[in-house]
């Protein structure tokens, strides 16, 4: 178990580094000169040559790639071309408030999905799990910016229950934290949890036509009981590999939620990247996005081989 | 006393009849038998024994267990549950399947004696669970206790699974082909096994298989089904040598490699089982059967004398 672990570790690092590269590598050959963005049009050559040699972009691309990417090792990924400012004690602050976000829509997710999902799947021949299935169909359908503009409109406009928008730090004021923190996390979950409730559905029903099931009943288990210490362990993988790529979803949903309830978090600090062509900024974002999806793969990875003890023999 | 008594058991889906009045007994520690060609709903009547039976399949008639004081039939899930494992016991056909592939084996075993309570903790259930892994003769049982199924071949996996059925010394055991995906070789000492456990424990076997060999290596009597009915029962030795349906004188005839038909090949009976709810009324093998006479139109009974009995018009060799 633990080489498999080492090697998953590997083929992370790889991954990372590769994307590091990509990363780097596809800014590099985007048109516009960053010293020309900064300075403006009328700009004498004189300073545009010295605000680029400020930079770091005069220098050949291997030269500016190592220097950035030994710089993101300490936590250093330079300084922003618009605000002059170090880009990395920001990132953290952003990715802070992110990681909340992503975390609080996957738990909403998770608590619509699992029992719904599972419900559904044990009455699977009966109206009330057909009337589950049909409404997870219909969360699929619904864009994650649809529901948090609808949910605005009864919750925070028409009720006044919850604020529209805002961030409060759950240091600040704890309350104000989860109020600010619920309808985003539900815009970001009701989808998330809708797509992964038919996931858990389909993947109980299959668990549920296992012979070993009959085995556990005819032990003298209930069929919620041989469910529940039989099926689930073995239905999670799949589900497990679902919520990864999940993960990697919320992340991108994040962004246009955290505009639409202007949260400052990295999705909103890319979108203000991109449109002040701070493209520095922009490949620090990247990067850690890149970083955080590789890094719940690994995690996925690592979770198939303690679920599944047949994946831990074969190395 | 008998261990089993299954009185006009009738099995169906959405009307279609698919076991139709089936009574037999089993005395406490006896092996019976169960024997038919694949759809003749031998595996179905051991599914609703064990109240194991898909939703859709409508059960009537009775089951009873010597110590239990119900019915089987309509018994609610959680008394079922507290019947299953305890005092009656299943090994199913497919051993590759039947077990949970992320538990190890021996915790499979100790499972079935915390339900029932039949020990009173973990480390006593796992103790005793490394013994029955012994019991049914796998190599370095403590070991094996750790393993995980996939781990385990097939023939191992089954005795897997005898270990459990036995865990809390049932009143029936009862096997649903439990050899049928074995090797020969494997086959023979699983039956042995069966046979030996079964004795030593003084627990009812009932038998369900296709295979005639396996019934007269292993029963003492034999109950052969059609088409949802039985229609001959009795010792293995009369059944086997003196057999009186036509049916039954059918698949012996089919199991012997030596005898041939005029044509030089092997015998078989004519025509395939028909699907469900497709057999002819009267009697069931009337449509396959070479010895039917317009009496057969109307359905024969199972008349029994001394566990002996047969239905059919026309006997083989004559009315007895």
């Amino acid at each position: 178990m633990t080489v498999q672990i080492l090697r998953r570790a590997l083929i992370f690092v790889v991954s990372a580094l590769v994307a590091s590269v990509a990363v780097f590598g596809l800014l590099a050959v985007l048109p516009g000169d960053p010293a020309q963005v900064a300075l403006g049009v009328s700009a004498t050559p004189e300073l545009l040559a010295k605000t680029r040699q400020e930079f770091g972009i005069d220098r050949p691309l291997a030269t500016q790639y190592f220097e950035w990417i030994g710089g993101v090792f300490s936590g250093d990924f330079g300084n922003s071309y618009v605000t002059r400012e170090p880009i990395g004690p920001q990132l953290v602050d952003r990715l802070g408030v992110t990681m909340w976000l992503v975390g609080a829509g996957m738990l909403v997710a998770l608590l619509i999905a699992l029992p719904a999902g599972v419900f559904a799947a044990v009455r699977h021949r009966r109206a009330s799990g057909s009337v589950i299935s049909g409404l997870s169909q219909l969360g699929v359908a619904v864009p994650g910016f649809v529901a948090a503009i609808i949910l605005v409109q009864v919750f925070a406009v028409q009720l006044r229950w919850l604020p529209a928008g805002g961030w409060t730090p759950p240091i600040v004021d704890p309350l104000d934290f989860l109020s600010g923190l619920l309808l985003p996390a539900l815009s970001l979950g009701l989808v998330q949890g809708a797509v992964l409730t038919r996931y858990v559905r389909s993947s109980v029903i299959d668990v549920l036509r296992e012979d070993y099931l009959r085995t556990a009943r005819a032990k003298g288990l209930t069929p919620y009981r041989a469910l529940l210490r039989h099926g689930l362990r073995n239905a999670s993988v799949p589900v497990v590999t679902v919520l990864g790529l999940q993960l990697a979803t919320l992340l991108i949903g994040a962004v246009v939620i955290e505009r639409v309830f202007v949260i400052p978090g990295l999705g909103s600090m890319l979108l203000d990247a991109v449109s002040n062509r701070d493209l520095l900024t922009v490949q620090g974002i990247v990067l850690v996005l890149v970083l955080a999806v590789l890094l719940v793969n690994f995690v996925v990875d690592v979770l198939y081989t303690v679920l599944n003890p047949r994946l831990r023999q074969a190395s | 006393m008998s261990a089993l008594t299954v009185d006009s058991l009738e099995l169906s889906v959405a009307g279609i009849p698919l076991v139709t009045g089936v009574s037999f007994t089993v005395g406490a520690g006896e092996r019976v038998g169960l024997i038919g060609e694949s759809g003749s709903g031998k595996s179905l009547t051991a599914t609703a024994v064990m109240g194991l039976l898909p939703d859709e399949v409508d059960a009537a008639g009775s089951v009873r267990l010597s110590d239990v004081d119900h019915d089987l039939v309509g018994a609610t899930e959680k008394q079922l549950a507290r019947v299953r494992g305890r005092r009656m016991a299943m090994v199913f056909q497919e051993p590759m399947s039947a077990l949970n592939p992320s538990m190890r084996v021996g915790d499979q075993v100790a499972e079935i004696m915390l339900i029932h309570g039949t020990r009173p903790d973990k480390a006593t259930a796992r103790a005793a669970a490394v013994e029955l892994l012994g019991q049914v003769r796998l190599p370095e049982p403590a070991e094996t206790a750790r393993a995980y199924p996939h781990q385990l071949s097939g023939g191992q996996r089954q005795r897997v699974m005898l270990a459990i059925a036995l865990a809390n010394d049932p009143a029936v055991l009862i096997c649903d082909e439990p050899t049928t995906a074995l090797d020969v070789t494997v086959q023979a000492r699983m039956l042995e096994l069966i046979r030996t456990a079964t004795e030593e424990r003084g627990t009812a076997l009932l038998f369900i298989t296709h295979d005639l060999a396996v019934v007269a290596q292993t029963c003492e009597r034999v109950l052969v089904m059609y088409g949802g009915r039985l229609v001959e029962t009795g010792s293995v030795k009369e059944v086997f040598t003196a057999p009186k349906h036509p049916y039954t004188r059918g698949l012996l005839d089919a199991s012997d490699l030596e005898a041939v038909d005029e044509h030089g090949r092997l015998r078989t009976i004519p025509g395939a089982v028909p699907g469900a709810g497709e057999f002819p009324g009267g009697c069931v093998f009337r449509n396959r059967c070479t010895d039917a006479t317009g009496d057969c139109a109307e359905a024969p009974v199972l008349s029994e004398v001394d566990d002996r009995g047969f239905a059919c018009w026309n006997p083989v060799g004559g009315p007895a």
